[in-house]
Order: C-alpha cells, then structure tokens, then sequence
C-alpha cells in the first residue's frame, strides 16, 4: 500500500483535524473513511439546519417580524462558523443545547420580566398599530354609494385573494397585502379570468365547495396601507364592495374619530384610546406600566388577601410534603433496613410502588376516591358518611397533602435505605462502645450524617413541590374557591396555580402582566432559598 | 440487596419462649407495619385496577372491589382518542428524551474533556439557570410561541415540535451535571490513547465515549421521558386541539367533571399506561435512584 498524505478539504477539518503522524500507512486509510461517513452526515444535517434557518428568515421578513429574523440570521451564522472552522472546539458539543436553552429558558425569563412590567392581557393584546386596525375593523359597515367591482377569488399556496377588474386593470391582494396591480386577463363577465402569479378559483367552486365559500366569505383585503381606506370584502362571490371603517383614525393626532357620532377618543399612555368623557374602546394596546404590577399586588385588597393566604399555604405545602414524606421515608427506612427482616426486596418493591406510578394519573385517581358523595374513602374508611373531602378548605389541604405525602414517601424510603446502608459502621460500633442507646445514636451520629447527603435533595425536593402544578392542579384544581375573590382562586392552590388562574391563559379574560410580575416575585424567593439553602448545607458538609 | 443471615433469628425463636419474645420484640413486630405499609401503598392501585374491570364505569359503581370482571373499559378506549394521545405523548416524550440524552451527553462530554475558557463560569451559570423552574415562566412562553407561530406555523401554539422545542430547552441545564460527573469517572488515558491512533474527537466521542456512558443515557432518557409524560401545565397552554393533546392533558378531561362517567374508561387507561411505566421503573430502579440522588426529583 502506497502511502498517500491524507486529501482532507479545507471544510472537513473539524470532524478530522490533522491525524497525528503516525508511523504506519494503515491509520490514514482509516481516518480516511471516518472523514467521509462523518462530515457526509455533518454536511446533511448543516444542509438542513441553513434550508431551514434561510426559510425561516425569509418569512420573518414577510412578515415583518425583524427580532425573529435577525435571532435566526445570527443562530444560523453562528453554527455555520462553528461546524465549518477548527475553532471553538468545545462550542461543537454544547451548540445546540446552548441554543435550545437561551431560546426556551433564559429568553423566556428575560421576557417573563418584560412582561411584568407591562399591562399586556385582555384588551391589551398588541402593538398600538395592531389596535388601531383591530379597532377599524369592528367599525366597518359597509356605504351605500361605495364601489363596487367585478371580482375572482384567486389562491396561491392555499392562501385565497381576490383579485378585483378595476377599470381594465387586474389588482390583487389577500388579508395580511394591500391591493396591487398585476398582470392579468379580464373575461366576458368582466371579472378577471388569469392573474399572473395566482391560480384563479372557478366560480362554481367558489359557490359549491363549501371550504371556499367559508374563505371568500371571511376574506378582508385592505385597499391600502393606511386602515382609514377601508378594506374589499364579498358577499356573493362575485362582485367586491368597498367597506370603509365609521371611524378614522389620524396618527398625526394619535386620535380615532367615530364619523356617526363625532366623539374624539384620544390615545392615553395607558394603552387605550379614551374619549372625553371617559369611555374607553374596547381594544387596546400593552405599554410598559413600570411597577405597577407589583404594587397592584399590595394596594388592591381584594388581592392581597388570598394571595397572602395562597402564599402561606405554598409554604406550608412545600415544608410539610418534604419533611413528612421524608420523615416516613425515614422511619419506614430505619424500621426495614435489618438483614433479619426476611424478603425484604419483595416489601421495597411495594413500599415503592406509588412512586412509580404517574403522579398525574394519582392525582386524577385520588380526585375521584376523595369524592364526597361516590367517593370509595368516605364509601369504605368513613362508613358512607358524607365527608366534603374537596370542598373544605382543610379537609381539602390535609386530603392533598395526603396524596403528595403518597407520592413522594417512597423516594425518602429508597433515598434513606440508600444513606443508612452507606453509613460508617465503626463510627456507630464505636459509640455502642461507648454506652450510647440506640436513640442517641440516631440522634447523634445517624442523622447528621444521614443529613448531609439527603439535605440538598431535600431542598430540590422543596423547590419542586414550591412549584408542584400538576398534582394542586389535577387533584383539586386548586379548589375549593376562596369567595369574594377575585380570578377564581381557591384554598388549595399554591402560588404557581395561582398564577395560572390569573394569567387566563386557558381561557377567560387575561392578565399577562400581573402573572409574569407574580411569576418574577416566585422566581426570586425560590432562587433565594435555594441560595441560602445550598450554604447551609455547605456547611454542613464542612462539619462532617 | 440479599437478605444475609437468612432465618436464623426465627429459627433461634422457636428454640425458647424468651428468645422468641425477644424476636417478637426486634423483628416479629415489622412484618404487621409492613402489611400496613403495603395497604397504605396499594390501596389505590389495587382500587384502580378494579375500577378499570368494572363495566358500569361510573365512579359510585367502583367503590364494591372486583365485584365484577370485564374488559369492557378496555375496549372502549379505541372509541376514544386514547391511542391518539398515548402515540403523542411517545412521540413527545421520545423525541424529546433522545434530545435531552444528546444534548446532555454532548454538554457534559464538552465539560469533561475541554478545558476551555469560560468553562468554571459556563457550569455554575447552568447550576443557577436550573435553579429556576422553566414552568413558572409559562406566560413567556405561551406568547412567544404565539408570535414564532405566526412566522413558522410548525413552531408555534399547538405544535408538538414547539413543546418538544420547550422542553429541550431544560434539557443542558438538568441533565448537563447528572452526567457530568459519569464522564468524569471514565479515564482520559481512553481518550488520549484513541488519540495517538488517530481518532478525531467525534469518533471518541460517539465510539468510545458513548458505549461507556450507557447507563447515565439510560437514566436521563427516562428521567426526561418521565417529566415529558408528567407534563401538564406546558402540554396544556401549547397543544390546543384534542387530537394532538398528551395523555395528561387527554385524560384531565375525562375526570374533571365530577359527574361524568368516564372513571372506568380513565382507569383503564390508567393501567395500561402506568404498567409499561411500572415495568420500566421497576427494572431500572437501582440506576434511577442514583440519578435521582445526584440530579431532578420527583416529589
């Protein structure tokens, strides 16, 4: 075998940087093939990612949606550099990751805080733009002398037009692009037949599929930039009438005037357009409130009052559920880690068994056992009686702290039974020595160093139930409801379900900014006893 | 675990009535509190299970255990959209648990190996950036997503890809440090070797490596898996039409009203997707554990 210098392109280099001189000819043929299968399957996949990123930038543009544009167009030059060059080694492996978690966890806690400071929700929904044609829209009627044309519904990529003969010439235009003119045939009936670009829709169809009946029908093709022009709608699928909106908005005076009535509604720094008597538009855009969010919280008593009460309970749920499915985890631990204990695998299998199964799926079932009326612990444990287990307020608190201490009790058990056995049996040996019961040796030395590798877990393990949605949520759905106030709050629900009542994102009238404010307070007390709970437990190692 | 010492302290029980007070006394006593135990833990698994067997399928009905037995709730699962909910949540949970394995194996395998600049501040930066739970900042999401929707429609509200997406997005952050330290323990002298050969750090990493690591990818697949499939707040604001909804979110549905008969169809299908779940937890209980101990927890 003749031995050839390796042929690597220039683009290759980071799946095989320079094989190290090697004595024998053999390595190059091997390095050789791992060049193709690898940067082949490297090629492919950049192939793909650049195809996708170009086509995602170009629909930004589109639609105007420049931040999106400009993330993608940087994320996409930045792989290309890294995959393509020999620099930045480590950055090939933690890329992608990196990527997924700017995008999805720390952009979102930066937006999160962004949007705490506005009054983004329920009628304040967009940029002032976006209101200004929400609000045009609801205005337009439709004038008895406005125009009238001869029309087709025109489809491109399944988006419908319509495409208008406007004194021999074709224009066209869909919802989201004004009217303009293109090249185009106009038929005998005087609607155009051919538009250049688009597929013209038959008129039969248009009057029998009942797909495109429902799409001409909803079609709304603004005539011009400017909203106050008004916008070609259809009723009969083939002629296009002018409506124009009853209010005109004027941007040099940032005011929208209601043509039937004359009231002025003037634009207010509060995100709304306010006439002189005080009535406000029903639609509305965000703007940055400063702190009102969060003052909201302490000057509104209607407010203040249950989430103090769910902040408590959201302490009170975390602290219990840890130390009392840690305590029976321990006890049970303690009682069964003893060899004279026969099939003790057997009896850990199903000790463990509820940690197994899917919390969401125990929470669903405990619903129904705790139900008062059909219930099976009130129909088998309580003899039949009628015990409100989810409407009253304690009843409803111990029944889910019942069911998370069922949940969680085995991971104490198998976590506990994992430290007793890994525990230093001289040290114990030694303090039996020593005359020491069996209760100061648990005192004593057991659970100092039984704690100093279960209290970080324990304060993941708070932090998780802090925030445990999922079994509030399905269990009791936060219920029952606390009267009088206000976004449907109820006793059982913790902060985090709290905060998804108010923020109406399942429905219901939306308060972004109030949810994301209450979102941030969260962030902080539970990135703050994570801190201080993380140097405890430091020093606590330090002791041991 | 084996039980050592097998028998001895009853076989000496039954020698003298003081020794076998003394059994009584140490050993005798926990086979009643672990009968105790297991009823407090099987209780509702036992009830479930009857409850799925029972055709009336309404929850008053269920409350009499095994009074009857049929598969009727079984069967009338496929006039539902279950089959469609438990081939979305493994599609989700699939896609989403491989991610996070390659992602996490890929960040940690960086960590471990490179020394790089940035490296000590890029560790504690993840350390705090998990700190804080990805669910709370919802809202963020949801409109985010509303507006990458209106650009990439593939990746907006009611997208299994755009949840996977979120999803992923915890994926360095709580895996990154569970496998750290697993790379850790794998010698660099494996690494330097395959280097002298001629490897190049994509084969070291996907031949050598990887076969290495197996039983961490194991368990932080599951581990994301698990979370996927508990998953309810995040499924709930993203995925919008019934046919794309998860399981959890599917089978909320069925049970939220108090009312409504649906209990044997939801405990039917409880069981048939907790057991495959039971299997797999119950195999890999010992590697779950330690992964549990070192990184996320459930409960």
């Amino acid at each position: 075998m003749s031995v050839t210098p390796p042929v690597a392109p220039p683009g290759a280099a980071p799946t095989a940087p320079a094989p190290l001189p090697s004595p024998r000819g053999e390595s190059h043929a091997r390095s050789f093939r791992g060049i193709g299968v690898g940067f082949l399957v490297k090629l492919v996949i950049m192939a793909v990612v650049n195809a996708f990123g170009i086509l995602t930038i170009l629909t930004a543009v589109g639609a105007d949606s420049w931040l999106l544009a400009s993330i993608t167009a940087v994320l996409l030059i930045v792989a290309d550099v890294v995959y393509f060059t020999r620099r930045a080694l480590p950055l090939k492996y933690l890329l992608p990751g990196l990527i997924f978690l700017f995008a999805f966890q720390v952009f979102i806690f930066g937006y999160t805080a962004y949007i705490a400071f506005t009054n983004y929700g329920t009628g304040h929904a967009g940029s002032q733009a976006q209101a200004v044609d929400a609000t045009l829209i609801q205005g337009e009627r439709r004038v008895d002398d406005s125009a009238t044309y001869a029309m087709s519904v025109v489809e491109r990529l399944g988006t419908y037009g319509l495409a208008i003969a406007d004194d021999d010439v074709v224009r066209v235009g869909t919802p989201d692009e004004p009217l303009t003119t293109v090249d185009g045939e106009i038929g005998a009936s005087g609607a155009p037949t051919e538009v250049s670009g688009w597929t013209v829709v038959p008129r039969a169809e248009v009057l029998t599929d009942p797909s495109v009946q429902q799409a001409a029908a909803a079609l709304r093709v603004p005539l011009s930039d400017d909203p106050n022009d008004g916008a070609l709608r259809t009723r009969d699928g083939s002629t296009a009438t002018v409506y124009t909106s009853t209010l005109v908005w004027d941007e040099q005076a940032q005011t929208i005037t209601d043509t039937t009535t004359g009231t002025v509604y003037t634009a207010t720094d509060r995100g709304t357009f306010t006439s002189a008597d005080g009535e406000s538009l029903p639609t509305g855009w965000y703007v940055n409130v400063g702190f009102e969010n969060f003052l909201r919280v302490f000057t509104d008593g209607a407010l203040l009052q249950p989430l103090l009460s769910v902040t408590g309970w959201t302490f009170a749920f975390a602290i219990l559920s840890v130390v009392v499915s840690f305590g029976l985890g321990l006890l049970f631990a303690l009682i069964f880690n003893d060899p004279r204990v026969r099939a003790r695998k057997f009896l850990r299998t199903l000790f463990i068994l509820p940690y197994a199964f899917p919390a969401f799926m125990s929470a669903l079932l405990f619903r129904g056992m705790f139900n008062s009326e059909f219930g099976v612990i009130n129909d088998v444990f309580f003899f039949g009686l009628p015990i409100n287990w989810l409407g009253d307020p304690v009843l409803a608190k111990l029944a889910v702290l019942w069911v998370n201490v069922w949940l969680s009790y085995p991971y104490w058990f198998l976590v506990c039974t994992g430290a007793l056995q890994a525990l230093p049996s001289d040290t114990l040996e030694a303090a039996q020595l020593d005359g020491a019961g069996r209760w100061r040796s648990f005192r004593s030395i057991v659970l100092p160093l039984l704690l100093v590798s279960t209290a970080p877990l324990a304060i993941s393990s708070f932090a998780f139930s802090f925030n445990n949605f999922t079994v509030i949520y399905m269990f009791n759905n936060g219920g029952p409801a606390i009267p009088g106030a206000p976004y449907a709050l109820g006793s059982t629900d913790i902060l985090i379900s709290a905060i998804y009542d108010i923020s109406g994102v399942s429905g219901g009238a939306a308060d972004y900014g109030l949810a994301s404010a209450l979102s941030i307070v969260v962030f902080v007390v539970v990135g703050a006893i994570s801190a201080l709970a993380f140097r405890q437990t430091r020093k606590l190692e330090e002791f041991a | 675990m084996t039980v050592t010492a097998r028998g001895t302290g009853r076989d000496a029980a039954r020698t003298t009535p003081a020794k076998k007070r003394r059994w009584l006394a140490e050993v005798g006593w926990k086979y009643p509190v672990a009968a105790l135990i297991a009823f407090y833990a099987l209780f509702p698994l036992v009830y479930v299970l009857s409850a799925s067997l029972n055709p009336r399928g309404s929850l008053a009905s269920s409350n009499a255990l095994f009074s009857s037995v049929d598969v009727a709730n079984y069967a009338a699962l496929s006039g539902t959209s279950y089959w469609t909910w438990v081939g979305n949540t493994l599609f989700i949970g699939g896609v989403a648990s491989v991610g996070a394995v390659l992602m996490g194996a890929a960040g940690a395998y960086a960590f471990s190996r490179f020394r790089f600049s940035g490296r000590r501040a890029s560790l504690t930066g993840l350390l705090i950036v998990q700190m804080f739970p990805q669910a709370l900042a919802f809202v963020a999401i949801f409109l985010m997503l509303l507006t990458i929707g209106e650009v990439v429609p593939a990746l907006g509200i009611n997208s299994k890809l755009a949840l996977i997406c979120v999803y992923l997005g915890g994926a360095l952050g709580a895996n990154t440090f569970l496998m750290y330290g697993f790379f850790n323990t794998i010698p660099i002298e494996i690494d330097e070797s395959a280097k002298i050969d001629g490897a190049t750090h994509a084969q070291i990493f996907w031949r050598l490596i990887m076969p290495l690591v197996t039983p961490i990818l194991a368990v932080v697949a599951l581990l994301a898996f698990i979370a996927a499939f508990g998953d309810y707040i995040l499924a709930r604001i993203i995925l919008v039409s019934e046919d794309n909804w998860t399981l959890a979110v599917g089978m909320y549905q069925w049970v939220s009203n108090q009312l409504t008969s649906r209990w044997g169809l939801f405990a039917a299908g409880s069981v048939l997707a907790s057991i495959p779940v039971l299997a797999l937890f119950l195999s890999l209980q010992r590697y779950i554990v330690g992964g549990l101990t070192q990184g996320s927890v459930k409960g």
